[in-house]
C-alpha cells in the first residue's frame, strides 16, 4: 500500500508533464508549419525563430 | 501605444515557396528593410507573416518582396481563421481526452484483475478525480454543439454522446462514494477520446485543403494609383476608391474599379470576369470593368463603381447567395442521428421502466438504463464517417485531388449529371501552336522580339514557344501597338509586324483556334496558327463519366465557333455565351429537375455556378475565386481526376453504409445484454473498443480507393 501511495500520484504527476509539455508546445506555433519545419533544417545559416 | 506595440501584422500569400532556398531568400532579404521587426515564412500555408512599423505600406512590402524574386499578393484579414481555433481546440481536447482516459484505464484494469474493498474504493475516487476535470473539459465539443442543437428543438449526434457521458460520470460519482462495485469513468473517458479522434481528424482534413485555397480577392487588383486633382499620385487600396475619382492604370495593371476610360486606346483581357478567351480593343468612352486586365497602353479611368459596388463584388454576392443551398445539405452522420437517438433513448427509458416494474430498487434500474447508454454510445457511429472519409481523402490527395471537406465527398458520390465549363477545364487553357511554326530562324527572332513587346496572350504564347526553342530577340526600333490590331516596329530598315491578319491584309483565314500574322523582312506575310488544347484524356474522362451514369454537359461563356469542335470531340452537349448568372440558372433548371450537379470550372465567372453546384471541382490552375467556392481541387493536366474522385466517392459511400451496419450488428448483439443487466464496465470497454477497431480496419481498405 505504501508503494502505491508514491507510484500513484508520480504517474499521475508524470502524465500530467507530458500533456502540460504538448499543450505548450501547441500553443508555442510548433504544429502550425510541419512541412516547413522539416525544410527548414536544411537552409545553412541560423535564423532566428 | 508603446515602443513594442507599435507594430503592424500583414500577411502575404507567397505561391511560389517550393524549397527550403526560398524561406531563407526571404526571411533574410526582408529582416535588413527599415521598418520589418519579423518575418516568418509558413511553408505548410505558403505565407508570410509580416510585423512592420506603421510607416510602411502592404504595397512597399509587396514591391520589396517582388525584388527578391516572389510574386506576393496581401491577404485581407491576418486573423486566424476560426476553423483554425476550432482545429486547435479539438487538438488540446483530445490531449486531454487521452491522458484522462490512459490513466482511469490504467486504474480500471488494476479494479477489474481484483482491487477489492479499500484499495477499490481508492482506485474510484482516484479515478474521479481524474475522469470528472477531463470530462468537463473535453466534453466540451459535444455538449456546446449537443446544446445548440437542442435549442433549436433538433437532435444530433451529440445529443446521445452527451447525455450517455454526463449521466455514465453522475452514476459512477455516485456509485463511488456509496462505495459500489462498478464505475464507468473509463467507459465514459474513453468515448470521448475515440470520438474526439474522429472529431479532430475531420477538422483536420478541413484545415489541410482549405490551406491550399486562401483569399477570395487575390487575383483582382488590391488597389490602384488615383490622380488627384493637383496633378499629383497616390496609391489607394481597392477598398478606399470612390465614384468620380481618376485612376491612372499602367499596362499589364489590372482595374481596381468599375469605370469609363477618359483618356488612351488598349486592349484589355476580360477573360478572368466573362470567359471570353480573346482580348478587346477599348476607347475613350466606353467602359471597363474592375478586375479586366489592361494589355496594352496606359489608360486614364473615372471611377464609376468602386469597392463592393463593381461587377466583381456582384459575381462575388451572386457565389454567396448560391451557395446557401448547400447550407442546407444534412451530413450523413447527423441524418443517422436523426433515427438513432430518439430510438436509443427510448430503449434505455424502457430499460429503466421495465426493471422497475420488475422490482429491482431505482438504483439498480438506473445501473442498468446507463449501461444501455454506454454501450449504445455511437461510438463506432462517430468513428465510421469521418474516419473513412479521411482515409478516402487521403487516398484522392496522393492522386493531386484535394477535397475540402467530408461533405463534399458525400454530395460527390451523389451526383448524376456533370456541368464542365470550356476554358482551362475541359482545355487547359493556355495557347499552343497549332502545327510547326513556319518560321526561318531570323523571322523567328524578329518575331519573339516584337511578341515580347505585348501583354496580348497571343504574344505571350508565341513569345513562349519561341523562348523554349531557345531563339535570341533581334533588336528592334520605333516599337509601337496599336490597340486592337498589332504591333509593329523597324528592324534594319525594314518595316516588321505581328498583329491580326486582317490588319496585314489577308481577309480569309482557316482555323480551329485564333490565328496571328507576321510580316517580317522581304518574306511574304506568314499566318501562325494557334489553340487552345484540350486536356489529352477529356474524351476517356467524358466516356467514363457516361458509363458511370453522370451526363455531361458543357456550359461555357465563349462563342459558339470556340466551344463546338471540344464538345463534338468529347460528346457532350453545350450551351454558349453564358453570363455568370446563366450558368447559375442553367445548373438550377437541372437541379430542379430533380437532378444533382457536378460543377467543374475555373474562372471567376464559374464562381457562382461553383456555387450554385450541388458539388463542385476546380483545376488547381484556376483563378482563386474558383478555388475557393469548389469544394475539391485538382492538380495536373488531365481530367482524369474528376473521374476518379466520383469513383472514390461511390466506394468512400459503400464503406460508410459498410461501417453503420458493423457498428448497429454490435449494438444490436450488445444490447440484450445490457438490457439483461449482465453488463460490467469491463464488457462495457471491451465492446467498445472492439467495434472501433473493426470500423476503422473496414475503414483502411479505402486507402487505395483512387483509381
Amino acid at each position: 500500500m505504501s508503494g502505491l501511495g508514491l507510484l500513484i500520484p508520480l504517474a499521475l504527476l508524470l502524465g500530467l508533464g507530458g500533456l502540460a509539455a504538448f499543450l505548450w508546445s501547441l500553443n508555442a506555433g510548433q504544429y502550425d508549419d510541419l512541412d516547413g519545419a522539416g525544410i527548414r533544417i536544411l537552409t545553412d545559416e541560423d535564423c532566428e525563430p | 501605444m508603446t515602443e513594442a506595440a507599435a507594430s503592424e501584422r500583414v500577411e502575404f500569400v507567397l505561391p511560389g515557396v517550393k524549397c527550403a532556398g526560398c524561406i531563407a531568400k526571404i526571411e533574410n532579404g526582408l529582416r535588413p528593410l527599415s521598418g520589418v521587426h519579423r518575418a516568418r515564412v509558413n511553408f505548410t500555408t505558403k505565407r508570410v507573416a509580416i510585423d512592420h512599423a506603421p510607416e510602411l505600406t502592404p504595397d512597399a512590402l509587396r514591391r520589396a518582396i517582388a525584388e527578391i524574386g516572389f510574386d506576393a499578393q496581401p491577404i485581407a484579414a491576418a486573423a486566424p481563421a476560426a476553423e483554425d481555433r476550432e482545429s486547435k481546440a479539438l487538438l488540446r481536447a483530445l490531449a486531454v481526452a487521452g491522458f484522462g482516459a490512459m490513466n482511469v484505464m490504467l486504474l480500471s484494469v488494476s479494479v477489474w484483475s481484483g482491487a477489492a474493498g479499500a484499495t477499490r474504493d481508492l482506485f474510484h475516487w482516484l479515478s474521479a478525480l481524474v475522469a470528472m476535470p477531463t470530462v468537463a473539459y473535453a466534453g466540451q465539443p459535444f455538449f456546446k454543439s449537443a446544446w445548440s442543437a437542442l435549442r433549436r428543438r433538433r437532435t444530433n449526434m451529440d445529443v446521445p454522446i452527451s447525455i450517455g457521458v454526463i449521466l455514465a460520470t453522475a452514476l459512477s460519482l455516485f456509485e463511488t462514494i456509496e462505495g459500489g462495485p462498478h464505475a464507468y469513468f473509463d467507459g465514459a473517458v474513453a468515448l470521448l477520446f475515440f470520438l474526439l479522434v474522429g472529431r479532430y481528424l475531420d477538422s483536420m482534413m478541413r484545415d489541410r485543403a482549405r490551406n491550399g485555397v486562401t483569399a477570395l480577392m487575390r487575383e483582382t487588383a488590391p488597389g490602384g494609383t488615383v490622380l488627384l486633382p493637383d496633378g499629383t499620385t497616390m496609391w489607394k487600396r481597392a477598398a478606399d476608391l470612390e465614384p468620380s475619382m481618376r485612376l491612372l492604370v499602367a499596362a499589364g495593371e489590372r482595374f481596381a474599379a468599375d469605370g469609363v476610360v477618359e483618356e488612351g486606346l488598349s486592349t484589355v483581357d476580360r477573360s478572368l470576369v466573362t470567359g471570353e478567351t480573346m482580348p478587346e480593343p477599348i476607347a475613350p468612352g466606353e467602359p471597363a470593368l474592375a478586375g479586366t486586365l489592361n494589355l496594352a497602353n496606359p489608360l486614364t479611368l473615372r471611377v464609376t463603381a468602386a469597392g463592393d459596388r463593381t461587377s466583381i463584388a456582384e459575381i462575388l454576392r451572386m457565389m454567396e447567395a448560391a451557395g446557401q443551398s448547400r447550407s442546407f445539405y444534412v451530413r450523413v452522420a447527423d441524418r443517422a442521428a436523426r433515427f438513432y437517438a430518439p430510438a436509443v433513448h427510448t430503449l434505455a427509458l424502457c430499460s429503466f421502466a421495465g426493471w422497475m416494474l420488475a422490482g429491482a430498487g431505482w438504483h439498480q434500474s438506473l445501473l442498468v438504463a446507463v449501461a444501455v447508454l454506454i454501450i449504445t454510445c455511437p461510438c463506432a457511429l462517430g468513428l465510421a464517417v469521418p474516419v473513412s472519409q479521411v482515409v478516402a481523402a487521403g487516398a484522392l490527395m496522393r492522386k493531386g485531388i484535394l477535397i475540402k471537406d467530408g461533405s463534399a465527398l458525400e454530395r460527390l458520390a451523389e451526383a448524376d449529371r456533370a456541368c464542365f465549363d470550356k476554358t482551362g477545364t475541359v482545355t487547359i487553357g493556355k495557347l499552343v501552336p497549332d502545327g510547326p511554326l513556319t518560321l526561318s530562324t531570323p523571322e523567328k527572332s524578329l518575331a519573339l522580339a516584337l511578341a515580347r513587346a505585348s501583354l496580348h496572350p497571343l504574344s505571350r504564347a508565341l513569345a513562349t514557344v519561341l523562348e523554349s526553342e531557345q531563339v535570341e530577340a533581334a533588336s528592334l526600333s520605333n516599337l509601337r501597338e496599336h490597340p486592337g490590331l498589332g504591333l509593329e516596329a523597324i528592324a534594319d530598315g525594314t518595316r516588321v509586324a505581328l498583329g491580326r491578319p486582317a490588319w496585314l491584309g489577308i481577309d480569309r483565314v482557316d482555323a480551329r483556334g485564333p490565328v496571328v500574322a507576321f510580316r517580317g523582312g522581304q518574306g511574304s506575310t506568314r499566318l501562325l496558327r494557334f489553340f487552345d488544347r484540350m486536356r489529352p484524356d477529356a474524351p476517356e474522362v467524358f466516356r467514363r463519366l457516361k458509363r458511370m451514369g453522370l451526363e455531361t454537359i458543357i456550359l461555357s461563356g465563349d462563342r459558339r465557333e470556340a466551344v463546338a469542335p471540344i464538345a463534338q470531340e468529347v460528346g457532350a452537349t453545350a450551351l454558349v455565351e453564358l453570363t455568370p448568372a446563366g450558368k447559375v440558372e442553367a445548373i438550377q433548371r437541372i437541379e430542379r429537375g430533380g437532378h444533382r450537379v457536378l460543377m467543374v470550372g475555373d474562372g471567376l465567372n464559374d464562381g457562382p455556378a461553383l456555387a450554385a453546384g450541388h458539388v463542385s471541382m476546380a483545376p488547381a490552375s484556376a483563378t482563386d475565386v474558383g478555388q475557393s467556392a469548389a469544394d475539391a481541387v485538382f492538380l495536373g493536366d488531365r481530367l482524369a481526376p474528376v473521374a476518379i474522385a466520383v469513383a472514390a466517392a461511390r466506394r468512400t459511400r459503400m464503406v460508410v453504409r459498410q461501417n453503420f451496419a458493423l457498428a448497429i450488428g454490435y449494438n444490436a448483439l450488445a444490447v440484450p445484454l445490457a438490457i439483461a443487466g449482465l453488463v460490467t464496465p469491463m464488457l462495457a470497454a471491451i465492446a467498445m473498443s472492439s467495434s472501433s477497431l473493426l470500423v476503422l480496419a473496414n475503414s483502411l481498405r479505402l486507402r487505395n480507393c483512387a483509381r
